[in-house]
């Protein structure tokens, strides 16, 4: 098998004082839905940060297609074709949908705009009904809708998602989702994947790490962890 | 008719409101007693002596008791209906329908404002008055189109901005009356050189060195937001004022820098001489000549910013500016470079007040740090803030009202009448609190400012309107 497209090698990180990633070793291989679960303040956010430069890896490295990107500044390492979908979402709420999406697409200098936005509608029809609209007056799902289809826009090779499914209604959590896995099956696009909500993120993911304070403690495929008791236990009863 | 709260026993809702009046009005009468009533006045070195203004306390009492009256029973009446939004949106209506006409209406009439002046005032030595004040008022727009670009679009919270202003006044200040730079082009260029084009040559370097200046500003102020970059901006700016006022043997201090030399028609001084404007042109020499230039100077000034303002709005670092007004955090998730894209913001808008300073000190021709106070800071904040921020038409009107209106307060010379306010009134010392009174106002009933509602700055097949009222309160 080839090198992984995205690589962390013993990534620590530190708030001042406050250890929140002890070591965290994992792979996103090209093609791969990757997903990493664990409870709250487990360090999942902090790890998709630290990927992003901000903050940035006390100790470690960060390896994207080889290259090491554990210093560089955060507009330079997503020019490298990473896109990111914050958690919260973060879309601009006073701009229009459509100015979201530009402003998604000024990294590929509006080569494939339009294209791309025919595409965007065709994953997310309801952005298309919006597509004037303010982006803070969307529902919180539309917004997670527009906060993916922003990400999109820059044509990344490597798609980092955080909590996509915060604050969603179920119906709409299976929506998005569905969008991910058509979007890996179909353009062979790599996912890497931060969720609370374990069950839907392991069964849409190829692997799974599960994060206990900082520390990777399991990892396997998304089918092997859903049924490992441990898992069950932790973050699946009552659950799903 | 609705079925209020109000039983049948209670008594009705005038009696009610006529007694809340009375019991204002009383209230009022009896703080303003020794507020407004007593009055100490000095006499001629001599004792204090007491004299008293009851009638005016009364005038006090009987407004407040009457506006509440008529408030109570029409807009704070319980059982009125809500109208909804008919205020804005009957504003907006109208700003849609006007909105096609308004652009080039307004600056037809600021092209042919001093034509109107002159005409309106029966000839050049009387419409003096007027063209200065809409010079005074081009300043202030040009200040406020500055300040908006730093503000407005890239929501950097600036109090300083006058700091940007006394760079550019000083800039061109000191170069103009500077012996060696005169000496070294009197060598180079002729003796007369330095004297006829010092405007024209420093007005750039103005510019750059206050753009360089917002850069310096906008280094250590980089990680700050919000609260924390207004402090910083707000020490930044008396700073720079403490500087100018220290720094003696550069700037001369308190005292300031006096005979900069006046405007040039590119060279052409406006002088009643031979080679003067007046002859060269076949007119009759009069001093008005340079003021109707000076209008014209600071018209094109504030256009350019206008339309640099439009390009950049279009170019991608005009949308990065949106963007990191809105969230930072997405704007670097998208790859932009938030430090590059805060310090064009911080550095453009300076240029344009550094323009705006050198073209302050050739029309006054005299800088001293008195007119770089964090009071024109505020009032330029203002102009953007009430004007609806990135609204380039609610920032040219709030200049107009604000600026205008409080030189039309001067006028007001009815309120001096004996049995009114007396002849000691100059109705100019309240403009502040006139001012205070406009801020409340406009925030009350257009939270967003002015002209809050925003065409879309990149669109599609068509432009749409992005109606104020999805706007968070103080933004546009």
């Amino acid at each position: 098998m080839s090198a992984p497209m995205l690589r962390a090698e013993g990534v620590k990180t530190q708030y001042g004082k406050i250890i929140a990633l002890r070591g965290v070793d994992l792979d996103v291989n090209e093609g791969e839905i990757v997903t990493i679960i664990g409870a709250n303040g487990a360090g999942k956010s902090t790890l998709m940060m630290t990927i992003c430069g901000a903050p940035r890896a006390s100790e470690g490295r960060i390896l994207f297609e080889g290259q090491d990107i554990t210093r560089m500044p955060t507009h330079e390492i997503m020019r490298l074709k990473i896109a990111q979908s914050p958690e919260g979402r973060r879309i601009f709420p006073r701009m229009s949908v459509f100015e979201n999406l530009q402003m998604g697409a000024a990294l590929d200098n509006y080569a494939h705009f339009n294209d791309d936005l025919e595409r965007m509608f065709d994953l997310f029809p309801r952005l298309k009904e919006r597509l004037h609209q303010r982006g803070g007056t969307l529902s919180g799902g539309e917004q997670q809708m527009l906060a993916i289809a922003r990400a999109l826009m820059s044509r990344p090779r490597l798609l980092l998602l955080d909590e996509p499914s915060l604050g969603l209604a179920p119906l709409v959590v299976r929506q998005i989702f569905d969008v991910i896995r058509d979007l890996n099956a179909t353009e062979g696009l790599t996912v890497f994947l931060v969720e609370q909500n374990a069950y839907h993120a392991l069964k849409l993911a190829h692997r799974g790490y599960v994060l206990v304070n900082g520390a990777i403690t399991l990892s396997g495929t998304g089918r092997a962890l859903l049924e490992n008791p441990d898992v069950k236990a932790a973050y699946l009863e009552g659950g799903a | 008719m609705a079925v209020g709260p109000v039983s049948a026993s209670a008594p009705g809702p005038v009696a009610a409101a006529l007694k809340d009046a009375v019991i204002s009005a009383a209230l009022t009468a009896l703080l303003l007693v020794p507020l407004v009533g007593l009055r100490a006045t000095e006499q001629g070195g001599g004792p204090l002596i007491l004299t008293t203004r009851f009638g005016l306390v009364a005038i006090f009492g009987l407004i407040v008791g009457v506006l509440r009256f008529v408030l109570l029973l029409t807009i704070w009446h319980p059982a009125r209906a809500k109208p909804g939004r008919t205020g804005p949106a009957l504003f907006n209506g109208l700003g849609d329908r006007l909105a096609p006409v308004l652009k080039p209406a307004f600056f037809g009439i600021l092209l042919v404002y001093p034509l109107l002046a002159v005409l309106g005032s029966g000839g050049l030595g009387p419409s003096r008055y007027w063209v200065d004040l809409g010079i005074y008022i081009l300043t202030y727009v040009m200040l406020g189109w500055g300040l908006n670009i730093v503000v407005g679009l890239a929501g950097l919270l600036d109090l300083g901005y006058v700091a940007f202003y006394a760079v550019g006044a000083y800039t061109f200040a000191l170069l103009s009356t500077s012996i060696p730079v005169s000496d070294f082009f009197a060598g180079a260029l002729g003796a007369d050189f330095w004297k006829a084009w010092s405007f024209w040559v420093c007005l750039p370097i103005s510019g750059i060195l206050a753009a360089l200046w917002g850069v310096i500003l906008g280094f250590p102020v980089l990680r700050l937001r919000g609260d924390y970059l207004a402090i910083v901006t707000l020490a930044f700016g008396e700073i720079i004022r403490l500087v100018l006022i220290n720094w003696v043997d550069l700037t001369n201090g308190g005292a300031g820098i006096s005979s900069i030399p006046p405007i040039t028609f590119f060279g052409i001084p406006f002088t009643n001489s031979d080679g003067g404007f007046a002859s060269l042109f076949g007119l009759t020499f009069d001093p008005m000549h340079r003021n109707i230039f000076l209008y014209f100077v600071i018209l094109a000034l504030a256009a350019l910013t206008a339309l640099a303002t439009v390009r950049l709005r279009r170019m991608p670092v005009g949308r990065a500016w949106e963007a990191l007004r809105e969230d930072e955090i997405a704007c670097r998730s998208l790859g932009i470079n938030t430090t590059l894209t805060k310090l064009t913001a911080f550095s453009i808008g300076a240029m344009f007040g550094g323009f705006a300073g050198a073209f302050f000190a050739v029309r006054i021709r005299f800088v001293s740090p008195e007119s770089f106070t964090f009071m024109e800071s505020a009032v330029i904040l203002a102009i953007v803030v009430l004007g609806g921020m990135g609204s380039q038409m609610g920032v040219a009107m709030s200049a107009i009202l604000l600026i205008g209106g409080m030189e039309m307060l001067r006028n007001l010379t009815f309120l001096k009448s004996p049995w009114l306010l007396g002849p000691d009134f100059d109705p100019s010392l309240y403009r502040m609190l006139i001012f205070g009174f406009a801020m409340v106002a406009v925030m009350a009933w257009r939270p967003r400012g002015l002209v809050s509602g925003r065409l879309a700055t990149i669109f599609l097949k068509h432009r749409k309107k992005v109606s104020g009222d999805l706007v968070a309160e103080g933004h546009g």
